[in-house]
């Protein structure tokens, strides 16, 4: 209910928003940028994270977050406030994320987000970029004699969250399959989590990356596994508000920077010592050379300061999800330079 | 005669100017923020618009009374959302009246026990937050139950288990004939309780009315079992092996654990109130009342059906419709243990995969003030009925 509540406030909130702003938002072209000003004005990055996904954007006892998805808000924050610690966190559930984007409650969604063309394209939202690619799958108990998909028989209870690209694949698969089965859909993840725990379900279905999170908060981790099948694409990644184009390129590129950061060897150890690199691509990045922050009115020290404070992907990679013991292994998380699929625009 | 009228007229005028403006300054006001609201949403590259009301919803729901799977519309996933939520509401409408009225009853008992029982039902129930009791009842109490295998079996037709509460399924052979033959009954009974109450005003005699009905809702629906092809056969529910550990079980129908615990915890705190009400109707009909009629030999039962609870009656309807009201408003907290009523599915999961926001959200508080105002109407037409008729 609190949830729910939530959600109905959030949309008013978006509807009464919508009629106050006006006109006056930053249209495209206009090198202003409504967002990046209100964030200087406020002093922070608002930033919708999850409500605790370990590796992605979890909150330690003391209210502090981590994750790679965390990384992505304060590496916004280094470039735009100087201070990667400069960000305020909204926890959100799968449903309230959108509303809370679209209602200027918060403004990067840094939240384990799968892009998809209507989510994309249809309600006011823009994806900059991946940060995690992930695929659906299924956790089940190991005693249970599930070995592969194919064991999974008529009448199989699965839980999953209500309002994901999950609850979708999730039909798309059993229908695919022609096996009838009982979804069954929490909006909280923990929720989730301990229905299945519970046996309430058989078997929880979600992206790889969130199984293998959520198994570290099962009463007994070392009784379930995960499937070795992927149902679907999931690339997850940063989201803004549709409109406002300087901020979406700040975003975009905050999360870029972190990327060819690491193709380039510049890490937050080194990063400094390296502006006066024979190689112009390791330059631009440190700030030494060109004019880049100038293009979306920041400063030039913009990227240096990211590389610096927060890292570059592999440090966040191994610092959050590696070194938790999460997923130990990148899988296409990798540089395209050794044999994944990240690669990204040149930063010139 | 004609200049009277219009002096009235102009009377009326100065009263209606001062709420013509205001209403056409709430107009205006609508208007103006709708206006806006639609040209930001223009800008925001949100559109606007009903249109995915038929569009493909493709997303399941666990529990849906009309036949409904991911390829039906959106529309019809808020109908199955609707009719869960009457659901829900009318099973726990029923469950707090029953046990509000016997709890009520319960607290002016002579007997010490019952009526401290009924004190202490009332205390705890009502004090505990509302969302906690479903909480109680979801993850604390069902969550016990045990997996399929271990099912806790009722004579072996009915299993408990934590996927859900198992009983047998109705296969009915002929079910519209039985199904009219029911109808004819609660027809004819009216009838007998009419009848019944002609004879008692005007010849004074006493027709057992109560009697009457019973058997006509008994021997009416045998006969169409025995001469009208009706039949029923019961499906009972099976365990079924999916793997090396895991079960569930096949044919009957599985009242899900979430629809028991939210109609437990609705029906539960729901009834401390009409309890109170119940208390507070009976007694606020005067004693003189009471004694009269144990004045002229009727007894306790007597008293309390044809003397206090017709008058009780009116004080408990108009606060009870209330809790009606609420009973049914809450009934949205569903979402936190995911009972697919109208707000999870609804205004949860198909908001979420539209972004439909504003339209979904209209949709769903329309359709709350419409159960709302259903509910009063018919309360209040019932209360009409139940108030003293000046004769
Ligand atoms: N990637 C999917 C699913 C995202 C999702 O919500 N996953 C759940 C399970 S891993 C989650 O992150 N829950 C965390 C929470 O509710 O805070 C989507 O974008 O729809």
């Amino acid at each position: 209910m609190i949830k729910s509540i939530k959600t109905w406030i959030l949309v008013g909130f978006a509807s009464l928003l919508l009629v106050a702003c006006g006109q006056s938002g930053g249209g495209a072209g206009s090198k202003k940028s409504k967002t990046l000003e209100n964030t200087k004005k406020a002093g922070f990055v608002k930033c919708g994270v999850s409500q605790g996904l370990p590796g992605f954007s979890n909150a330690d006892a003391s209210g502090n977050w981590t994750g790679i998805d965390v990384d992505v808000c304060r590496a916004v924050a280094a470039a735009v406030l100087g201070d990667a610690d400069k960000v305020k966190y909204t926890p959100l559930s799968a449903k309230e994320r959108f509303t809370a984007l679209t209602s200027g409650e918060i403004d990067v969604l840094a939240r384990n987000t799968t892009w998809t063309l209507s989510r994309d394209a249809d309600i006011g939202l823009t994806f900059v970029g991946v940060n995690f690619y992930d695929g659906q799958g299924f956790m089940v108990r190991k005693n249970s004699g599930i070995n592969s998909v194919s064991d999974f028989k008529n009448g199989i209870s699965a839980c999953t969250n209500t309002g994901t690209t999950t609850e979708l694949n999730m039909r798309d698969f059993f229908n695919s399959k022609n096996i009838s089965y009982e979804p069954i859909a929490f909006e909280k993840a923990d929720e989730v989590v301990q229905a299945y725990d519970a046996g309430r379900c058989d078997t929880y279905t979600t992206d790889k990356s969130g199984l293998a999170a959520q198994r570290t908060k099962m009463s007994n981790p070392d009784e379930h596994k995960v499937l070795p099948e992927t149902i679907s694409k999931e690339p997850l990644g940063p989201v803004v508000r549709q409109g406002d184009a300087v901020w979406e390129d700040i975003v975009r590129w905050s999360l870029n920077t972190m990327i060819e950061a690491e193709e380039y060897g510049i890490n937050s150890s080194n990063a400094s010592s390296l502006k006066d690199s024979e190689n112009p691509a390791i330059k631009r990045l440190v700030g030494s050379e060109g004019e880049l922050g100038a293009a979306f009115g920041l400063d030039n020290e913009w990227s240096l300061r990211i590389i610096e404070q927060v890292g570059n992907y592999g440090e966040s990679y191994k610092k959050h999800i590696a070194d938790t013991g999460i997923l130990p292994n990148r899988g296409p998380n990798q540089l395209w330079t050794k044999g994944g699929i990240l690669y990204v625009p040149p930063a010139r | 005669m004609n200049l009277k009228n219009f002096k009235i007229d102009l009377k009326n005028k100065k009263r209606l100017i001062p709420q013509v403006l205001t209403i056409s300054f709430i107009i205006f006001v609508i208007a103006y923020f709708s206006y806006n609201a639609q040209i930001n949403m223009g800008n925001r590259g949100i559109s606007f618009g009903y249109g995915f009301l038929s569009q493909e919803a493709s997303f399941d729901i666990t529990f849906s009374m009309i036949d409904y799977d991911g390829s039906y519309s959106y529309g019809r996933a808020f109908l199955v959302g609707l009719l869960n939520t009457l659901l829900v509401s009318i099973i726990g409408i029923i469950l707090c009246t029953v046990l509000g009225v016997t709890i009520g009853i319960g607290r002016l008992s002579q007997n010490y026990l019952i009526a401290k029982a009924a004190e202490w039902y009332v205390e705890i129930f009502r004090n505990i937050p509302l969302l906690l009791q479903i909480f109680f009842w979801y993850y604390g109490a069902l969550r016990l139950l045990p997996l399929p295998e271990n099912a806790i079996s009722f004579s072996d037709i009915s299993y408990l288990t934590i996927k859900g509460w198992y009983v047998p399924k109705f296969i009915w052979t002929n079910f519209s004939i039985f199904l009219s033959s029911v109808v004819v009954s609660i027809f004819a009974i009216f009838y007998v309780f009419n009848y019944a109450k002609k004879q008692r005003e005007e010849i004074g005699k006493h027709v057992p009315a109560g009697f009457i009905s019973l058997g006509i809702i008994i021997i009416l629906p045998m006969i169409t079992f025995l001469v009208g092809g009706v039949s029923l056969n019961f499906q009972y529910p099976e365990l079924n092996q999916l793997s090396d550990t895991v079960y569930n079980f096949k044919g009957g129908v599985s009242i899900i654990p979430e629809l028991i615990s939210l109609a437990l915890a609705l029906s539960m705190y729901t009834a401390t109130f009409v309890a109170e009400n119940v208390r507070a109707g009976i007694e606020g009909v005067g004693k003189g009342q009471k004694e009269a009629a144990a004045s002229i030999g009727l007894t306790r039962g007597q008293i309390l059906k044809l003397v206090v609870m017709p008058q009780a009656l009116r004080i408990i309807i108009p606060p009870t419709t209330n809790q009606y009201l609420n009973l049914t408003k809450n009934s949205s907290l569903a979402a936190a243990i995911a009972y697919p009523d109208i707000v999870l599915v609804f205004a949860g999961t198909a908001l979420m995969q539209t972004g439909r926001a504003i339209e979904i959200i209209s949709i769903t508080m329309g359709t709350y003030l419409f159960l709302s105002l259903t509910i009063s109407v018919l309360m209040n037409s019932y209360n009409k009925k139940m108030a003293i008729k000046e004769k």
